[in-house]
């Protein structure tokens, strides 16, 4: 079972919050095939938060098929997304520490690099191909 | 829309002219948590006393959950009502409050009262003037809970608690909400007690309604553009301005759209529901205070 928490200065919605945290727990291993999730009342008694924002993000996790409700039980882990990505994290790392290294010796502070980074990241793929 | 509160032109005047409510129109959706925001003096409190039958109308009308107010024993057992500064009779004990409640109320769920007042460690030979205010607020809250209403009605319930208090008191209400289906309105002067347990958002200043609506639609729509000096009236159309600041060489905008924002010129950011409902606030004395924008359905 894993417990859910809320950064309320993220910027983040709540319910998006819930979603990433599953999906963050799966692609660690935290949480696998079979595994129970908090039941709805279980996460608003703690967080309180709205139970609509706790059935959002459950319903979004189940429309990606990486949980799915049991009615009057609970919802419990489908999939997972630990297996398929976990062997590509060395190589890629690796790649993003040379990157890293090579814009520091360009001159680029972190808040440069953040800034570089995030702006690429968010920019639509697109623009990437032209 | 499934009204559980329809406000027209509502109006409450204490004596000869002091107006509390004037010309209020509102609908406030069934199924939702329901955030009342506004100023002191906006009027949230009469609107809630006309709502739970605790006041007359002077003019206009107001119906909930499909009937007047307080009309009949039915009705009244149908809507919850926790005043401000959880009003429980001092000189009674806990377990008092909790037989005057049953035996005041049909749908009484005594196996709810009794675990909550366990809970929140509510003793029953202590008197409600012994209790700390965290705990007379959670037993007004308990009060009202194990009444079973379709709607439960909450006037600045935090408002006078500690941060600890304030989070137990939300925690409560919205394990409640999650077990027992029934709709909550819940004013408070304060957008950050109402962030994360509302749905639904109602800003409301001078007995009017400035926005309404689902809080994820609101904030999926509204959005902070800064970027370059630029003339309100070269927005694209699409884009309602709510307020706007200018420099010599930068604007501000805080606009509201369905569609995108493309623009490379402008640097968007999200805004939180804090941020927005002062932008609201902001423009007042600009824009025809008059106008509410539209409710989403």
């Amino acid at each position: 079972m894993i417990e859910f928490y809320l950064d309320t200065r993220s910027g983040v919605s709540p319910y998006q919050q819930l979603v990433q945290q599953v999906r963050h727990a799966l692609r660690l291993g935290l949480l696998g095939e079979g595994d129970q999730l908090p039941t709805v009342k279980e996460v608003v008694a703690h967080l309180a938060i709205n139970p609509n924002t706790v059935l959002k993000a459950y319903r979004e996790l189940e429309h990606e098929g990486l949980v799915a409700a049991r009615q009057g039980v609970g919802t419990f882990v489908t999939a997972t997304l630990a297996g398929t990505s976990l062997a590509a994290h060395g190589p890629l790392r690796l790649e993003l520490r040379r990157w890293l290294a090579k814009a520091r010796r360009a001159g680029l502070d972190e808040e440069s690099i953040e800034a570089l980074f995030l702006t690429t990241f968010r920019t639509p793929a697109q623009e990437d191909i032209a | 829309m499934n009204t559980v509160v329809q406000a027209r032109q509502l109006g409450k005047r204490y004596g000869r002219r002091r107006w509390a409510l004037r010309d209020c129109t509102v609908d406030i959706p069934a199924g939702h948590v329901v955030g009342l925001v506004g100023p002191n003096g906006a009027g949230k409190t009469t609107l809630l006393k006309l709502a739970a039958g605790r006041l007359e109308p002077t003019s206009g009308a107001i119906t909930v959950l499909g009937g007047p107010p307080a009309d009949t024993p039915g009705q009244l057992a149908r809507v919850g009502f926790v005043a401000q500064d959880a009003p429980v009779y001092t000189q009674l004990t806990v377990a008092e409050h909790l037989r005057l409640g049953a035996r005041l109320n049909p749908r009484w769920d005594a196996g709810l009262a009794s675990e909550r007042a366990a809970r929140f460690g509510l003793t029953p030979a202590h008197r409600a003037g012994r209790l700390s205010g965290g705990q007379r607020a959670q037993l007004a809250l308990t009060l009202g809970l194990a009444k079973r209403p379709e709607l439960l009605i909450l006037d600045e319930p935090v408002a006078s608690l500690d941060p600890l208090a304030r989070r137990e008191f939300m925690q409560g209400l919205m394990e409640a909400t999650a077990e027992h289906a029934f709709s909550v309105v819940l004013s408070s002067h304060l957008v950050s007690d109402l962030e994360r347990v509302c749905d639904f958002l109602v800003v409301l200043v001078d007995s009017r309604v400035l926005v309404a609506g689902e809080v994820e639609t609101l904030l999926a729509t509204h959005h902070r553009l800064t970027g370059p000096r630029r003339d309100p009236g070269r927005l694209p159309a699409g884009q309602q301005v709510i307020c706007a600041s200018h420099t010599d060489r930068q604007s501000t905008y805080v606009v509201r759209t369905d569609a995108p924002i493309h623009d490379p010129a402008w640097t968007v950011t999200p805004l939180g529901l804090e941020d927005l409902v002062l932008a609201y606030l902001d423009r007042r004395p600009a824009g025809d205070p008059r106008t509410p924008l539209a409710v989403r359905p």
